[in-house]
């Protein structure tokens, strides 16, 4: 073949005009290419931005600062009696004997304000830690132990490096005087850094340095067992009538219809259904895991009658006719072969469905799971909140040190999540069978 | 009698029953030949069926019951509640029992009477979820209707002034409030609005990077992490919005000497539209790929490049599908509630401008119902009034949506 590429101004598919468009079209290609690639790598770097700031400001919920300090168990502060009497101990006065100690620590204070200050250094849950060891331990009193206290969620948030020690003054948190005494605390190694046990075994509180998230992961797990307990035998049962039984007539044909216009029903408008029926008609408890449940198990069940149709589907018919062949009615068929052939894809869209459950918030705020709740729920008709909730309700407190609570509350939630999806990842890899 | 030791009882009997069952047609089945179709687990089954369903109906005449607003006093009903229906289910769990048993024999065809009942229950299954949908219906249509003749429909569609806070006296001026909804209306969509220009390029874009450019490779890697970002609760998104997006862009702003407040619609929308980046790329994934191969292979034969085939060819074929997918977004991004409440305003504020904070629909019946609800005040009426149209918009939206998705599918089936 002749070589006509390197002439120049020749005529035809050859002429300038035509290599010029030519190479003009192979750019436009690249720069479309170039384009379709930059979305996404735009979407993955949204991503990573919304996961490296979430993780970035949440990691310290994990630890805890705490002062260590040298507490006398005073037997005249809090057994004046000498008596021992543990009801006497359990509302003896600990308070006084933080304080004590911190004086003890810091002897040249001196001023009303100057001492509150120097005591809000601590916890308020520092007294409770001392009333629980002598309770333990009654031999305690008398003795001078060094004791690890709870610090103040101020001294936590700059012992974390959140309160910027430059700042002016009269717009830092800190003060210049709990500055110096904080520094002396370190240059005496009485400043110590745990891991956060508190976060995973506390409930909800108002003081950010003991609040944790045991309250709404209980509460979580009320709500999705009554979800899962709901949703999945009736998510199933429909679809197995309507792959399987369900004659093509108008009423199915209105089954079929509505499900996937519920499914896209906003999930607030659940919460508003879920008000009006379950609190306002049936007089269900506010606040319950069990309402909660119930909600979340309506707005569930057209995911899992969704994935569990095509699951359905998705068994050939000779599995089908080999079983009625063999004598089986079409109910045994369905349930004795059909039903467990598709059960990883039923579970698997079981377990996307709760995921979301689980996520979700909106509803529950509808029907009352907003409220502050500190103690851990007992059961399914007890107040409680979930983790998304709680969520929303740390995001919204003033306090700089629940930012960093709400960002750990986060990365609590996505653990579950992944743990979820991972799970439904491993059922169908494991599980799916190819045709 | 309480009702956990009832509940114990009656599966104990209904237990009984099985055992009973089978073991009565297995006696029969020694002593006859004809009589073996049925296996004898499926007669326990049948007895234990007929102990638990008489009891079964009559808790549903408990509940309903219970539900009613009879004017007894606390005594009789302590007295109906805990002797009168315990006992009356525990005799027609036994009666049911007894008949079932004594029925067992060679003409009972016990199979498919069984299966009648398991074919009831799959119906009233199904039902569950069109009464969910009548529940909706009828608890918004309700609470609606209450509101219309406390505040004019007029002014509640046409009205541009919305402050739903009532006086706490009921004499005081401007007790009722204003029920003006447009600039709700118009809060949302210039949310939504925002939320579809960053969602629907990036979400193109990928979809036809994935479909027509990316190796398996890349996509089996790329297509799960895009998928992430779908998984993310939107509570999560909220944070997000309000801590980083807001004040980021607030600090920007007022480093270049623009106003932008931080919980401005631009904050909320951008991530909103974050969100919904892979519902959009994955609906438009599976429409691209619905186009027949004969289309671009034609495309390619004429000597197009990718690009050309995609924007001329796969493109305009796939449009209508798109529209669809687009649609189904927007109807997901108007009924999304925590971002907008977590980043955008309380206040109602009419305007266009993507700096300033507005509200949107959802974040209005989030305020109005988080906290006292009193089903005689407009205020909380208004929320289930909000919600009755923010249903409809969104039904709407996904009846036109499906249908062009299904119409646009059978022309390439």
């Amino acid at each position: 073949m002749t070589d006509l590429s390197n002439k120049t101004g020749g005529t035809g598919w050859n002429s300038d005009h035509f290599r010029k468009n030519l190479a003009r079209r192979k750019r436009s290609e690249k720069r479309f290419q170039r384009i379709g690639l930059g979305a996404i790598l735009t979407a993955l770097t949204l991503l990573a931005i919304l996961m490296f700031s979430i993780f970035s400001k949440g990691y310290t919920a994990f630890i805890q600062t705490s002062i260590s300090l040298d507490v006398t168990f005073n037997e005249a502060i809090i057994d004046k009696d000498g008596t021992r009497d543990p009801e006497a101990l359990r509302h003896a006065n600990y308070t006084k004997l933080v304080q004590e100690s911190l004086r003890a620590r810091f002897p040249d204070v001196e001023g009303r304000s100057n001492l509150r200050a120097l005591f809000g250094l601590l916890s308020n849950d520092a007294s409770d830690t001392l009333r629980d060891m002598v309770m333990a331990n009654p031999e305690l009193i008398g003795q001078t132990l060094s004791v690890e206290l709870l610090a103040g969620d101020d001294v936590d948030m700059l012992n974390k490096g959140y309160i910027d020690r430059d700042l002016a003054e009269d717009n830092r948190r800190v003060k210049d005087k709990e500055l110096v005494w904080i520094d002396s605390l370190k240059e005496e190694g009485q400043i110590v850094t745990h891991f956060n046990s508190g976060f995973f075994t506390n409930g909800d509180s108002r003081e950010p340095e003991k609040a944790g998230i045991a309250g709404a992961m209980v509460g979580s797990f009320y709500t999705l067992l009554i979800t899962m307990l709901l949703s999945f035998p009736i998510g199933v049962m429909t679809a197995i009538y309507l792959e399987e039984f369900a004659p093509r007539n108008k009423f199915n044909d209105l089954i079929e219809v509505n499900i996937n216009n519920l499914a896209a029903v906003p999930s607030i408008v659940f919460g508003l259904l879920g008000l009006a029926i379950f609190l306002n008609v049936a007089h269900l408890p506010r606040s319950a895991p069990l309402v909660g449940g119930l909600t979340l198990a309506l707005m569930t069940l057209p995911t899992i009658i969704i994935a569990s149709r095509a699951a359905i589907r998705a068994v050939p018919d000779s599995i089908r006719q080999a079983a009625l062949g063999l004598g089986a009615s079409k109910q045994q068929a369905a349930f004795h072969h059909v039903l467990p052939l598709s059960m990883p894809g039923i579970l698997t869209g079981t377990i996307i469905g709760l995921a979301q459950a689980l996520g979700e918030t909106a509803p529950l705020l509808m029907i009352g799971m907003v409220a502050f709740i500190a103690d851990i729920p007992g059961g399914i008709n007890d107040p409680a909140t979930v983790m998304p909730v709680q969520i929303f309700l740390w995001a919204d407190s003033p306090e700089r040190a629940f930012v960093e609570k709400t960002s750990g509350a986060i990365m609590v939630l996505l653990a579950f999540l992944v743990l979820m999806n991972a799970l439904a990842v491993f059922l169908r890899k494991k599980f799916e069978r190819r045709w | 009698m309480s009702f956990y030791p009832f509940l114990i009882a009656l599966l104990l009997l209904s237990a009984a029953g099985y055992w009973f069952g089978s073991k009565k047609a297995l006696g029969a089945v020694r002593q006859s030949t004809s009589f073996l179709t049925p296996r004898p687990h499926q007669f326990g089954l049948f007895v234990a069926i007929w102990a638990l369903l008489p009891p079964l109906l009559l808790g549903v005449f408990w509940v309903v019951f219970q539900v009613m607003p009879l004017q007894l006093d606390a005594g009789t009903n302590q007295q109906i509640d805990r002797v009168f229906f315990p006992v009356l289910g525990l005799l027609a769990a036994a009666g049911g029992l007894f008949l079932a048993i004594r029925r067992i024999g060679p003409d009972l065809k016990v199979r498919k009477s069984i299966e009648a009942v398991v074919f009831g229950i799959l119906i009233l299954a199904s039902i569950i979820s069109i009464l969910t949908t009548v529940g909706i219906v009828f608890s918004l249509l309700f609470e609606t209707i209450q509101f219309f003749k406390k505040v004019p429909m007029s002014e509640f569609f046409f009205g541009l002034n919305w402050s739903p806070q009532t006086a706490l006296r009921a004499d005081q001026v401007g007790s009722s409030g204003a029920f003006g909804s447009i600039p709700l209306f118009t809060g949302t969509l210039l949310i939504t609005f925002i939320a579809m220009c960053v969602a629907v390029p990036l979400g193109l874009l990928s979809a036809i990077y994935m479909t027509e450019y990316a190796s398996d490779r890349f996509r089996s890697v790329v297509k799960p992490l895009l998928e992430i970002l779908a998984g993310i609760p939107t509570v999560v998104y909220g944070f997000f919005a309000a801590l980083t997006v807001g004040v980021f862009l607030r600090d920007t702003g007022s480093a270049i000497g623009i106003d932008i407040v931080s919980e401005s619609a631009l904050a909320a929308g951008f991530v909103m539209g974050m969100m919904i980046i892979p519902f959009v790329s994955s609906l438009s994934d599976d429409i691209i790929m619905a186009v027949p191969q004969s289309l671009r292979d034609g495309s390619y034969g004429l000597g197009a490049t990718r690009s050309e085939t995609v924007r001329k060819v796969i493109l305009p074929a796939a449009l209508p599908g798109i529209v669809g997918a687009v649609l189904l977004a927007v109807s997901r991004a108007i009924g999304e509630t925590m971002i907008v409440v977590m980043a955008a305003g309380f206040a109602a504020n009419l305007t266009a401008n993507p700096l300033e904070a507005v509200t949107t629909v959802t974040v209005q019946i989030v305020g109005l119902l988080v906290g006292d609800q009193e089903f005689d005040s407009a205020k909380t009426l208004a929320a289930f009034a909000l919600a009755l149209v923010l249903f409809i918009v969104t039904l709407c939206l996904n009846v036109i949506a499906l249908v062009v998705v299904r119409k646009y599918r059978e022309k390439y089936d």
